[in-house]
């Protein structure tokens, strides 16, 4: 995966600004990537293309369980977030719905990249390269269900019987 | 095995878990309300045009639901998202609904206590991250999303990774002027919003002996804003005989071993407490009621999963008897069964004499979605569990969070107050 970084230098980007309250109602998912990170960043529907990627601190996605958080930034062409931590139903939420990859990253990474900075993302290496600055990061791996939920392409698609 | 791996285990099927196990546990319980319903929906018709199975659910009797978030419908997309809900329950035999505008119905958590709608040894999910609120009855509860919700509901079983334990052991009674929302704000504050991440929280000690099961369910409540993935008591007599008045039977006093094991135990002399608040953005912001900033309030809140059970509409009338209020103030029961009991035992006589506003059971203004959301600039006090930018209405209001206590004295007054000084 490969893409640009949008960059929150903050910890506990949480789920009533990522996806506000007032739209819970709303269920057609491309309504609700118009409101993507309205609370916090309101030119963010704007300026985020296909492909690009969210990188920000502790306790990403704190908060509340609706699944519109994910799917916000996922039908915005969020492809993946980058967080130092994940609060925990975001994580799981962008997993089993197969919505974006959750990736948790070390201080080197955090630090390293910036705004606008392109890098690509392989999770079969846990290598993360910033293209721009010609670096490169690790990202933790994936435990071993969320390693096959995400190669399965989601929580439905997933087999636990074949194991 | 300490409670919730006990019940991780029999879910699972196994005869013991270790924390960091992951299993795929039998789910007894499972609750939706009209948000992640239509979100449920949503997922069963993604998996149609994928050519899986909707036709049946796994079991329609284990499958309760609840209207909450967006009741009384404000305008055509809430309206038809409940249509939606109720055309769903109907066409999948879930008999279980309780509807808005039909005798009981309320905010998800406080059903599930009010009707006992879950039991002790339970494996009980739902489609809000405060289900951890019904862990006080000795259930293994925790909030999803909408993609394993409907996984439930087709499959009967979820993954889990078995937590780690923390253990909160509280010393002593809590004193009068002091509730079980300022404990936990307190615990908050302390550990973090990240400081239970993926944890289970246990609170034991004299201090939970002492407390009723609705103080219980408020410090689980609030264990999802430490961002464990569960909070839990131990069952005892004083659960047993909540449930039995509700109508259960053959209620399972599960506990945990004598050996039982935590990753780490905190202690909290809960006799020694002080009203806390958590000042705005974020619910680990705390203070003592005493050093709060003297701001100027517009309105003051006594509603949600976490702040308008039987108990803290109890402890606001308390405070509002004889006096009148000086700010906008709100109070919603959270279930119609708590309604017609404040009005029974004069409750609500004491809140419309003090100048009080009393609404319907609704999540509304809690999330910012409707009934009462704040202005630009706007500041409330509230018995509510988050105070995120725009959490209740406009992105630059701002919220503190109290106990019922707190937010009635403040409505007397119009400043943040304690109890003590009204």
């Amino acid at each position: 995966m490969k893409g640009n970084v949008i960059k929150y230098d903050r910890d506990n980007i949480d789920t009533d600004v990522i996806i506000p309250g007032q739209y819970l109602k709303v269920h057609d998912y491309a309504e609700l990537a118009t409101h993507a990170m309205e609370g916090l960043d309101p030119d963010f529907h704007s300026k985020v293309k296909d492909g690009d990627f969210i990188l920000s601190g502790k306790n990403f996605g704190c908060g509340s369980s609706r699944e519109h958080a994910p799917i916000a930034l996922s039908h915005s062409g969020i492809k993946a977030v980058l967080a130092l931590s994940f609060a925990r139903i975001f994580y799981r939420n962008a997993v089993d719905g197969a919505f974006l990859l959750p990736i948790e990253i070390d201080k080197d990474a955090y630090d390293g990249i910036s705004e606008g900075d392109e890098i690509t993302i392989d999770v079969s290496t846990n290598e993360i390269k910033n293209i721009t600055k010609n670096q490169t990061y690790h990202m933790k791996p994936f435990s071993e269900i969320i390693g096959k939920i995400i190669a399965a392409g989601g929580l439905f698609k997933y087999k636990p019987d074949q194991d | 095995m300490n409670i919730v791996e006990k019940i991780l285990a029999r879910g699972a099927g196994k005869s013991s878990v270790s924390p960091d196990d992951v299993v795929f546990a039998k789910v007894d319980k499972v609750m939706m309300h009209d948000v992640s319903g239509p979100g449920v929906i949503k997922v069963f018709d993604k998996l149609k045009k994928q050519g899986i199975s909707v036709d049946k659910i796994w079991d329609p009797t284990k499958v309760w639901v609840a209207e909450d978030h967006f009741v009384p419908s404000a305008e055509k997309m809430s309206a038809e998202n409940i249509v939606k809900l109720s055309n769903f329950t109907k066409n999948y035999g879930i008999e279980k609904h309780f509807k808005y505008g039909m005798g009981q119905y309320g905010i998800c958590h406080t059903i599930s206590h009010e009707e006992a709608m879950v039991m002790p040894g339970d494996v009980y999910v739902g489609g809000d991250s405060h289900t951890n609120t019904t862990g006080a009855l000795g259930a293994f509860a925790c909030g999803l999303g909408h993609t394993d919700i409907a996984y439930v509901l087709l499959n009967g079983e979820i993954w889990f990774k078995v937590p780690e334990t923390f253990y909160f052991k509280l010393n002593g009674k809590l004193p009068d002027h002091v509730m079980a929302k300022d404990l936990i704000l307190k615990i908050v504050g302390e550990i973090g919003t990240d400081g239970g991440a993926y944890q289970t929280m246990q609170f034991g000690g004299s201090g939970i002996d002492e407390m009723s099961v609705e103080s219980r369910l408020t410090l689980c409540n609030m264990t999802t804003e430490a961002g464990a993935k569960n909070g839990i008591v131990e069952p005892d007599q004083k659960v047993v005989d909540y449930l039995s008045q509700r109508g259960a039977t053959d209620i399972n006093l599960i506990k945990g071993d004598d050996d039982a094991e935590y990753s780490k135990i905190f202690e909290f002399e809960s006799s020694e407490m002080e009203p806390i608040i958590a000042k705005p953005f974020t619910p680990e912001n705390t203070c003592v009621v005493r050093e709060a900033p003297s701001v100027e309030l517009d309105k003051s809140y006594i509603g949600s999963c976490t702040g308008a059970k039987y108990e803290d509409l109890e402890a606001a009338a308390r405070i509002l008897k004889g006096r009148k209020v000086k700010i906008r103030t709100e109070i919603l029961p959270a279930a119609i069964s708590i309604y017609q009991r404040a009005m029974e035992n004069g409750l609500l006589k004491i809140f419309l004499d003090a100048g009080v506003t009393v609404g319907p059971p609704t999540c509304g203004a809690c999330c910012g979605a409707h009934m009462g959301v704040l202005a630009k600039d706007e500041v409330c006090i509230s018995t509510t569990n988050r105070n995120f930018p725009g959490r209740m209405g406009h992105v630059e209001s701002e919220t503190y969070l109290s106990s019922p206590l707190v937010a009635a004295a403040s409505a007397v007054t119009g400043k943040i107050t304690d109890p003590r000084d009204l």
